[in-house]
């Protein structure tokens, strides 16, 4: 057992896929001479040399067909966007092209790719760079999405991410890096569609993913000062969707809160608490609560921009003015 | 026309019942899609068969060919069975996607036809990173990238063409200029005019305009640009001027052009041009093109039999292959 942080775990993560298989490459901004954005591919050129870690223009529709493309002829690429804001620029790619040709085709094409990219805000980096779209790509059929909050989950849905034959849209959150965690030495994968129950309890359940698990577990953290137990999910993958443990949770403790980063209207939020309330409606105590980013592009000034992002206190009252408790 | 390669008799039928097969199932598409027996979007290649033909003609079975939504000229010259094809254009089970992808999205994996792209520019990064997988497995196939004169002006177009100049990929970029996208003369979307292909001598591709009604043409630039490629010196683009007869696809009506200028072209038609050709160099005897024009008709006829009696996917494919 090490304790190492989420950039590790994914660093690792990363190399044990591209020591193993030689169909294995990486493509990205920045990820080799500059040692990565986000310095999670720190040392990696040197390692595996320019050809599997492949410094690409900024071009993201470019290099994420290319992706595509090598991997419809037997490639296993790995692509990293340097954050969630600028997938928009290959949307057209991974919507439109990863995400349909195995359907179109019938089973002819095979899509293995693993986009990785950083979402999230907090860092003050104002409205164009701070955007949680993981949400809207959870929508679409044929796409696979990731958002692990620990370093135990970054390593081990990696894993599993890079053995998937599918187009898979990995959201690592910005704020999430430093975070530190225990990790197995030995071997051990996380399973996609298998939510983690992070805290046990009878009163109300918060559910989260990326970075809101952990604001949803400070939540459990100020209501049990209160006496009152809260049961935390962590949802892990957002497609597929465990549904069925956030409902099982939900008929133990009648109330249910969704919290989520990103805004609002049209969050993926909705859908689970409409998914709840479909599973799940004589069960429950009232309506579920969603605390969601507020319905603003993010502002850069440190006070205003903490107000937009859901923290525990905020979670606290949104149940106890929907709950009582 | 000319006949700078060596083109032998078998070869020159065999161009010859290609471009027929291609027009011949336009045809009988068309009139399938007046049945309703077609719906959707039909965007037939009617007058462009020598490019698909020509250009297809000159690979191995180790390359690739990808293309947008103007595909069955393509497919059909990659060696897809028109069955299939037709198959799928009625939306049945025994189409080459069972029924899933329509005339848009023609493939054939085991052909190495990777479709049938029908967002405008976007199978041209595809295409690009075909070229770069094929690169670091060390194998010696090239790509063969089909698009339109209205997908230069996108930006996975420029994306495209900067990438796989920058890393020396195995890629044929070859422009299918028919001066339109739908009713958009090129003249009025592209600043630089219609030659198009000067773009590519920015991005230090070598390129070549070649006249994409004559077969030869496009075959001879064709096995020259793949000798380059293939010697691992990067890619070559290819523009090949040619026409659509038809409308941009069926919905069309037609307003935006005058019908002198079809006939203008009709003029100049691949096939009735090769035909001459190939009469004229004694490669090819009348009595051969009686031949193959009936064996051609009986094909499309079995093709559209096959497609008109193939049952409809069955309700539980809905949920095929969405993941692999
Ligand atoms: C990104 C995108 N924009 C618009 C369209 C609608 N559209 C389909 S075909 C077409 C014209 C394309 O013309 P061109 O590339 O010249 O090909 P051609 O039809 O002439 O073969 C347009 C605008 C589309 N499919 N994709
Ligand atoms: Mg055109």
């Amino acid at each position: 057992m090490a304790e190492i942080i989420v950039r590790e775990a994914i660093a690792q993560g990363l190399r044990e896929a591209l020591e193993r298989d030689e169909r294995v490459f990486m493509m990205g901004e920045d990820i080799g001479a500059y040692d990565g954005a986000y310095a999670v591919t720190r040392g990696f050129l040197k390692e595996f040399g320019p050809e599997r870690i492949r410094d690409t223009p900024i071009s993201e529709a470019g290099f994420v067909g290319a992706a595509v493309g090598a991997a419809l002829v037997g490639m296993r690429p790995i692509v990293e966007i340097m954050t969630i804001n600028f997938s928009l620029l290959a949307m057209d790619q991974i919507v439109n092209h990863a995400a349909k040709l195995r359907y179109m085709s019938d089973g002819q094409l095979t899509v293995p790719v693993t986009i990785r990219t950083v979402t999230g805000g907090g860092a003050q980096l104002a409205a164009t760079h701070s955007q949680s779209f993981e949400g809207w790509y959870a929508s679409v059929p044929g796409l696979k999405v990731v958002a692990p909050s620990t370093p135990y989950d970054a390593l081990g849905l990696l894993r599993t991410a890079l053995k998937d034959d599918n187009p898979i849209l990995f959201a690592e959150h910005a704020l999430l890096y430093g975070v530190r965690g225990e990790v197995p030495d030995e071997h051990y994968e996380v399973p996609f569609g298998k939510a983690a129950v992070r805290r046990e309890g009878a009163d109300v359940t918060i559910i989260g993913y990326s970075r809101m698990s952990h604001v949803a577990e400070q939540a459990a953290d100020k209501l049990a000062e209160r006496g009152r137990q809260a049961e935390v999910i962590d949802l892990r993958t957002l497609r597929p969707l465990d549904i069925d443990t956030v409902v099982e949770s939900v008929k133990k403790t009648n109330r249910a809160v969704v919290v989520e980063e990103t805004w609002r209207t049209g969050g993926f939020a909705g859908e689970i608490a409409s998914a709840v309330q479909e599973e799940a409606f004589y069960h429950l105590d009232g309506p579920v609560a969603r605390v969601g980013g507020l319905d603003v592009p993010a502002p850069y000034s440190g006070p205003l921009e903490a107000a937009t992002i859901p923290n525990a206190d905020r979670v606290v009252d949104e149940i106890a003015r929907s709950f009582g408790i | 026309m000319k006949a700078a390669v060596n083109i032998d008799k078998a070869q020159v039928a065999e161009f010859y019942r290609k471009m027929l097969v291609i027009r011949r199932f336009e045809e009988a598409s068309a009139r399938l899609y007046m049945q309703s027996l077609i719906r959707g979007f039909l965007h037939l290649y009617i007058g462009e068969e020598a490019v698909a033909v020509g250009a297809i003609s000159a690979l191995g079975p180790q390359d690739y060919v990808i293309t947008h939504y103007r595909d069955h000229g393509h497919a059909l010259a990659r060696g897809m069975d028109p069955k299939a094809c037709m198959a799928e254009l009625c939306g049945r089970a025994t189409g080459s996607s069972g029924g899933k992808g329509g005339s848009m999205h023609l493939f054939n994996a085991k052909l190495h036809f990777m479709g049938g792209h029908a967002i405008v520019g976007g199978q041209m990064p595809i295409g690009v990173g075909m070229g770069l997988g094929i690169k670091l497995k060390r194998e010696n196939g090239v790509v063969m990238v089909f698009f339109g004169d209205g997908a230069v002006n996108e930006g996975e177009f420029h994306e495209s063409l900067n990438l796989a100049s920058l890393w020396k990929l195995p890629v044929v970029f070859f422009l299918e200029n028919n001066l339109y996208g739908m009713g958009t003369h090129v003249e009025r979307t592209h600043a630089a005019g219609r030659d198009i292909y000067n773009f590519a001598e920015y991005y230090k591709i070598p390129s070549v305009q070649v006249d994409g009604m004559d077969l030869m043409e496009v075959h001879e630039a064709t096995i020259e640009a793949l000798r380059h490629v293939r010697a691992g010196q990067g890619p070559v683009f290819l523009e090949a001027m040619t026409y659509r007869y038809r409308g941009h696809s069926m919905a069309d009506p037609v307003n935006y052009r005058d019908n002198s200028e079809v006939e203008e072209w009709r003029i100049n038609d691949p096939i009735n041009r090769f035909k001459m050709f190939a009469m004229g160099e004694g490669l090819i005897t009348p009595s051969e093109v009686e031949r193959i024009e009936s064996e051609v008709a009986e094909l499309i006829a079995d093709a559209v039999e096959f497609a008109r009696e193939s049952p409809f996917p069955k309700a539980e494919a809905i949920y095929d292959n969405i993941y692999a």
